[in-house]
């Protein structure tokens, strides 16, 4: 009882002095979908933005992941804050047509972003406007097990066609050469993205994604004829398992590659893998002579049309743009600065590896459900699960994308 | 004022009592029933303008494949659920008897009616993964190699009715137990005196009396088939390459789902879904309907 009273005496306190607080300073809501890591360094940024602010009061409302992106679409017309997470690239197509964020172009011009932030400016751009400010990506690539590398007695390839002929070795050794978990869809959307960036190049890419070519072009049917030649050595029941499943099998030493984002590496560091054993390494070049393009999904801060508080809202931006609080945040969680003055540390082998693959990237795309419309990339997704399944329907499954195509992009 | 109700209170007065539900039901069933009706025929990705395009979902629904992968399995769901009627009547049959520990018993084989349906789930998604799973590992032991149910498009549907049925049979089950409790005494004794034995007994004397729980029984399990959706969800969320889907998870998804928003596509799969429920439902109200007028 003594406890209770003490703890109802404190929550009114606690109140009292929220409101007294914000008597006397503007408020700046912010609705985000952080997982813990990255909520921690957000609230660290935050409280450098009201230490350099007084008069502003930053109110988190932090969401679940997956929860906030239908949440999103409610709170944007009902109950719009001052900022909201989202992602780069076509993902924010649908809300910037439907005038649902702010026109940001004079932050980007008033903090020289267009240059501090030229890697991610194009995905940022819609009718040659920006609509938010990127604070975060990461690289794609290929984690291999160094051990399972040894016990099949290969080395680590430097071409499409060594990576090949390594794969018959691993399935020798009864090593799955490629893992990937598929019952969520997403994860084998990045192995069909590369397959396509170093097939056909950035700009068919694009061009693919963006609804400008056939899906039954033989083009794409070279993409999956690559495919084709590392699905025997493929993980065989991918549908059924999560990505984080397939990551154990990696860990095991169970499988040898695994095309993922940066963030499964504290996965494998969990499960027992350390900077010894598990390396990185950007994915092989497959048609020669191809400018290597990377995949680099970034995640953004838009302003909803509906905020209040647009002033401040604008200079809260400029704050997560800046090279400062990218390198903080960034150190913090694991990830790469979009801000190119920013600095990454320096004794995380994997992204001083994804900072210089990045960087020295030709061109950055998003990711498939990013740079396609959602609906394509559902469709498209659904069709490389089946491809991986049943090879022998790709023809019948290029049919059917290609419908999807004509109805999406009218 | 006060003569009008006189003369009319009685009619008048269940309406009243009955104002609140139906107030209700035609607030959340009735009105977004014609809502969406009216949606369906709408582009709209529930944020922007809404465009008229008159039957164009509809003809795009005639014309794609996914819809009918989602309905033909909606109807395996439909014939394979029927199966809890019989399975629920036989573990009713067995269970209605007076042991010791009866109850104990009863609870038990209730028991995965009262576990919520992700749960169920989960329970199965485990039984069927490949590698550790129970039935993987049961299925690898006796045919050599292991077949990951759920990521197998010939079989997953049938993995998923199978956990389905797990607490449909036990809700069946509970219907005849009270069934079966009423079943009148004097005329199985009766029946037993005339030389009536085993199925003869269970057919001409038994089941006519279980008519109301048969019907009960035929009704949810009915609609239990149609509403098909958590299971789906939780186990293969329409998978492997939407060969799991259903007619209701097929309109979460082209509506609600992350790379869906096409509100009006999902209304008019939602329309089709609520003319086959009506289908059903009309069948029952009508035989009600007569059993009462017959009485």
């Amino acid at each position: 009882m003594v406890h209770l009273a003490r703890g109802a005496l404190a929550l009114t306190a606690a109140l009292l002095m929220t409101t007294a607080a914000s008597a006397q300073q503007r408020v700046l809501k912010y609705n985000a979908d952080y997982d813990p890591i990255p909520l921690a360094a957000m609230e660290a940024l935050i409280a450098d933005f009201e230490a350099a602010n007084p008069d502003i009061d930053v109110q988190l409302n932090n969401f679940d992941h997956e929860g906030y992106k239908t949440a999103i679409r409610n709170f944007l017309t009902a109950d719009a804050p001052d900022l909201a997470n989202w992602y780069a690239g076509n993902r924010m197509a649908p809300f910037v047509a439907a005038g649902q964020f702010v026109d940001v172009s004079d932050v980007w011009e008033s903090e020289g972003l267009n240059e501090a932030l030229s890697s991610a400016r194009a995905s940022m751009t819609i009718d040659g406007k920006q609509w938010g400010v990127p604070y975060t990506y990461y690289q794609w690539g290929i984690y291999y097990n160094k051990d399972a590398y040894a016990a099949a007695g290969v080395e680590v390839p430097t071409t499409w066609a060594e990576f090949v002929s390594n794969c018959e070795k691993f399935t020798a050794a009864g090593i799955d050469c490629v893992t990937t978990g598929s019952k969520a869809l997403w994860p084998i959307a990045g192995i069909f993205d590369y397959l396509s960036l170093r097939t056909n190049g950035y700009e068919w890419h694009m061009d693919l994604t963006a609804g400008k070519i056939d899906w039954t072009d033989q083009k794409v049917k070279d993409v999956f004829a690559e495919w084709a030649k590392i699905l025997p050595h493929t993980t065989k029941n991918h549908a059924a398992i999560d990505w984080q499943d397939a990551a154990a099998l990696l860990v095991q030493g169970k499988a040898a590659n695994y095309v993922m984002g940066n963030f499964a590496v504290g996965t494998f560091k969990e499960g027992g893998m350390t900077n010894d054993n598990l390396g990185f390494m950007v994915f092989p070049e497959i048609t020669p002579g191809i400018p290597r393009a990377e995949e680099a999904p970034t995640d953004t801060i838009h302003i909803p049309s509906g905020a209040k508080n647009i002033e401040d809202a604008k200079k809260f931006l400029a704050y997560v743009a800046s090279a400062e609080a990218q390198t903080k945040w960034n150190t913090a969680v694991g990830q790469l600065p979009t801000n190119k003055n920013s600095s990454v540390p320096a004794d995380d082998p994997f992204l001083a590896a994804g900072f210089e693959a990045l960087s020295s990237a030709y061109a950055l795309a998003q990711f498939f459900d990013r740079d396609a419309p959602a609906e394509m990339a559902k469709v498209g997704m659904e069709g490389f699960q089946e491809f991986m399944v049943k090879p022998e329907n790709l023809d019948a499954i290029l049919d059917r994308l290609e419908k999807a195509r004509a109805r999406i992009y009218k | 004022m006060s003569a009008f109700w006189k003369a009319n209170q009685r009619r008048l007065a269940p309406w009243l009592f009955m104002a609140p539900g139906l107030a209700m039901f035609l607030l959340y069933v009735i009105i977004p029933i014609f809502q969406s009706i009216w949606v369906s025929f709408y582009d709209w990705d529930g944020l922007g303008d809404a465009r008229w395009i008159g039957t164009a979902n509809y003809v795009e629904l005639i014309d794609d494949d996914a819809f009918y992968i989602s309905l033909k399995n909606n109807v395996i769901w439909l014939v394979l659920y029927m199966l809890a009627v019989p399975a629920g009547l036989m573990i009713a049959i067995f269970l209605n008897q007076t042991i010791s520990g009866m109850r104990l018993y009863k609870s038990l084989f209730f028991f995965p009616f009262v576990i919520s349906q992700v749960v169920v789930g989960l329970m199965f998604s485990w039984f069927y993964a490949p590698n550790f799973g129970l039935f993987y590992n049961l299925l690898e032991w006796v045919t050599g190699s292991g077949t990951a149910i759920l990521a197998d498009d010939r079989y997953v549907t049938y993995g998923i009715i199978a956990a389905g049925l797990w607490p449909q049979i036990a809700y069946v089950m509970i219907l005849y137990l009270t069934g079966l409790n009423n079943v009148a005494p004097d005329q199985v004794e009766a029946a037993r005196l005339d030389g009536a034995k085993g199925w003869q007994m269970l057919w001409y004397v038994i089941l006519p009396q279980l008519r109301p729980a048969t019907f009960i029984a035929v009704v949810v399990t009915v609609i239990g088939a149609l509403r098909s959706f958590d299971l789906v969800s939780i186990m293969t969320n329409g998978g492997p390459f939407g060969s799991s889907r259903v007619l209701s998870f097929y309109m979460y998804e082209q509506a609600l789902s992350e790379y869906g928003y096409r509100m009006g596509y999902g209304a008019a799969i939602a329309v089709v879904l609520f003319a086959i429920m009506m289908l059903f439902i009309s069948g029952f109200i009508w035989k009600m309907w007569r059993d009462e007028t017959e009485r």
